[in-house]
């Protein structure tokens, strides 16, 4: 129960950190990273509450999946940077090279 | 004892949640991140998942975040001094929003009354491995197609440019 309020308090504060920090890319993916957490939290919370095994194979696939995904992105911010020399999110405006 | 523990983590991880989104400092704030995801690593344990904390350690806080501080250093994004936080004004949409979504959560959670399951036991890690590997051999196949996507993926977008 409390590990629910407490695991809401965690993804809203990821949300607050995706909403603020435009003007860097970079922060947003730790707000991203944060509500994961959340996230595995919660699916961690219900694999003990219930018993079962399941929730904690879901969270293990969240962490291969952030894994995948975080280095996608900051590959893409590596590209973004070296193309127009910033990491405000305001600024990416087009597509093309 | 448990419970005394569980709420110090609670309280640590939230607080250094706040310090990491409010530093405007990027390696500043991927420190603190790291020092929440250690305390939320042992609420994993005090939940019975032992597999689950470790690999929170390994990955998260070993893998992951050295990743954001070897791009964050290979950027150089200017003087970390001249670097501005949001305004207010900005930030205002988005604490109301978060506020909304946190009371809603919270009046959700508290008005619902839920039923203890019986016969309910601690997960071991011979549960775990035996469900992973019995029911979800599906799901390890998709994970391992996953991060191969994603190697390419990365080559592909961080190769070096020759015009």
């Amino acid at each position: 129960m409390h590990l629910l309020i407490f695991a809401s308090i965690l993804f809203c504060l990821g949300l607050i950190c995706v909403l603020i920090w435009r003007s860097n890319v970079i922060m947003m993916l730790i707000g991203i990273e944060i509500m994961l957490n959340s996230a595995m939290l919660v699916f961690v919370a219900g694999s003990n509450f219930w018993g079962k095994a399941d929730g904690q194979i879901f969270a293990l696939m969240i962490i291969a999946l952030t894994s995948a995904e975080v280095s996608l992105a900051l590959a893409m911010v590596v590209y973004l940077h070296r193309r127009d020399k910033t990491v405000n999110v305001d600024e990416f405006r087009e597509l093309r090279d | 004892m448990e419970q005394i523990i569980f709420y110090t983590l609670a309280i640590v991880t939230v607080i250094a949640t706040i310090f990491a989104i409010t530093e405007k400092h990027p390696v500043h704030a991927i420190i603190y991140l790291v020092t929440s995801f250690f305390a939320l690593a042992v609420i994993f344990f005090l939940l019975s998942a032992p597999m689950v904390a470790v690999f929170e350690v390994i990955i998260y806080a070993g893998a992951v975040m050295v990743l954001f501080m070897f791009v964050v250093m290979m950027l150089e994004m200017g003087r970390p001094e001249d670097a501005k936080r949001p305004s207010l004004r900005h930030c205002l949409p988005a604490l109301l929003l978060s506020g909304i979504i946190l009371v809603s959560l919270v009046l959700l959670l508290t008005t619902r009354s839920i039923q203890i399951p019986d016969g309910s036991h601690a997960v071991s890690v011979t549960d775990f491995a035996l469900t992973l590997f019995s029911n979800y051999g599906v799901a390890i196949e998709l994970i391992s197609m996953q991060l191969l996507f994603a190697i390419v993926g990365v080559l592909y977008l961080g190769r070096r440019f020759t015009k």
